[in-house]
């Protein structure tokens, strides 16, 4: 007979249990922006509902940003960082290739040791970060994780570029997911996810670090693209098939939803999914993307921070989340607020 | 198959859906752009509306060429002939 190896404990449900932000201290207007990019106020934020955006000074790092979000969330969690026992962090925007900032921030956050990867999944990057926590915690693999979505993009921004330069912006999210009491306390609905290598062009870093480094004209930032159009044709009619199937995983439709949360992508964008969805007039959307500009990864824990801190959300709501970015990649999942 | 003034007033429709502009500003001659005031992002939608409705595709490297509602209109007769 073989010898049998002890198999992962019995699946058990996940609960988001803390949520906390960084938003960095420069708040920059529309008319920083307008200047270099030949545009104006009215334009900007008829595109995308933007009309000041948060980026980070040369000491708000991604670390630094990331250990704020995750303090707060640990403390809402009430758990102590020695219980946590992973710490995925969601960047693109970490400018070293290695170590991970997960490893750091497990360190400088004064976990025990806690397992910490980094994962690229751009603007999906939360919900997929929170995918592999909710399993990890049904399976026993951790305790409490803690995910961050974390984004420095003004990095990366070329500020004369009329597709991204008034989009981006900078902060951190996270959250710490645990063990639900019961099947009926269960707060993380199924994952569903994909990906579409197809549209890689449509948003992507333009050269490699090499090539940037050693352009002809001198050293260069590698900055990020975008075609508008299609992406906004992709975010606007593709993703609500995607954020439907995720309610119909959770088996609940639109009349039980009490938040939707979608990336803050562009304003646009989620006023056309808002309408594909049908959403009824009960249900609160995230506008954070006004004062905040497209913080990807970090983007729905800071919108989900802001409608608790104005009072749009209570703790037990349902929410619909959805993640979707360069890829294209995309996550949407339903959660109940912690 | 629908004729030119058939697609026209379908177009009108669903350009005064998307947009409020009114269906009968909806012309032949009107850029989208300069007459109508319609933006890029706004254009996107009407296109999409427009291939449900006319059952046709209309690829996005073709709908920068479609600069006014007459070019729209003769695009979505060819495409669904």
């Amino acid at each position: 007979m073989r010898t049998q190896i002890r198999p992962a404990r019995q699946p058990r449900a996940a609960r988001i249990t803390g949520i906390g932000g960084y938003r960095p201290s420069r708040v920059i207007p529309n008319s920083e922006i307008v200047e270099r990019i030949d545009s104006s106020d009215e334009w900007i934020r008829t595109r995308s509902g933007i009309e000041s955006r948060r980026w980070a000074t040369d000491d708000e790092t991604v670390i630094s940003m990331s250990l704020g979000a995750a303090g707060k969330a640990i403390a809402h969690a009430g758990v102590h960082p020695d219980q946590i026992g992973c710490v995925i962090v969601s960047t693109v925007t970490h400018l070293y290739q290695t170590p991970s900032a997960a490893a750091e921030i497990a360190y400088k956050l004064g976990t025990d040791r806690a397992a910490a990867f980094d994962i690229s999944a751009a603007c999906a990057g939360f919900c997929y970060g929170l995918s592999l926590a909710s399993d990890m915690v049904q399976t026993g693999t951790a305790e409490h994780v803690l995910v961050i979505g974390v984004e420095r993009l003004s990095d990366l921004t070329d500020p004369t570029d009329r597709s991204t330069a008034f989009l981006f912006a900078d902060g951190a999210g996270a959250v710490v997911v645990g063990p639900a009491d019961d099947a009926e306390g269960a707060g993380i609905g199924p994952v569903v996810w994909g990906s579409d290598g197809e549209s890689l062009g449509h948003i992507h870093q333009r050269e490699n670090w090499y090539d940037a480094l050693h352009s002809p004209d001198g050293p260069r930032m590698p900055h990020l693209v975008m075609q508008g159009n299609p992406v906004f044709r992709w975010a606007s009619y593709e993703m609500p098939k995607v954020a439907q199937q995720a309610l119909e995983a959770a088996g609940i439709t639109v009349d039980d939803l009490d938040l939707f949360v979608p990336h803050q992508a562009n304003m646009r964008i989620t006023d056309a999914m808002a309408r594909q969805l049908k959403l009824p007039d009960h249900v609160a959307i995230a506008r954070d993307i006004a004062q905040q500009g497209n913080s990807s990864a970090a983007s729905i824990p800071l919108a989900i921070e802001r409608m608790l801190e104005s009072g749009e959300a209570r703790s037990g709501d349902l929410a619909l989340v959805i993640g979707f970015g360069a890829g294209l990649v995309y996550a949407a999942q339903v959660i109940r607020i912690p | 198959m629908a004729s030119t003034e058939e697609i026209r007033t379908g177009l009108a429709e669903i350009v005064n859906e998307i947009t409020g502009v009114p269906a009968g500003d909806v012309q032949l001659d009107k850029s989208f752009t300069d007459d109508l005031d319609i933006d890029s992002l706004s254009m996107v939608e009407v296109v999409v509306a427009a291939e449900e409705k006319f059952g046709v595709k209309i690829p996005d490297e073709e709908v920068k060429n479609l600069a006014t509602v007459g070019d729209a209109v003769s695009y979505i007769e060819k495409a669904g002939s």
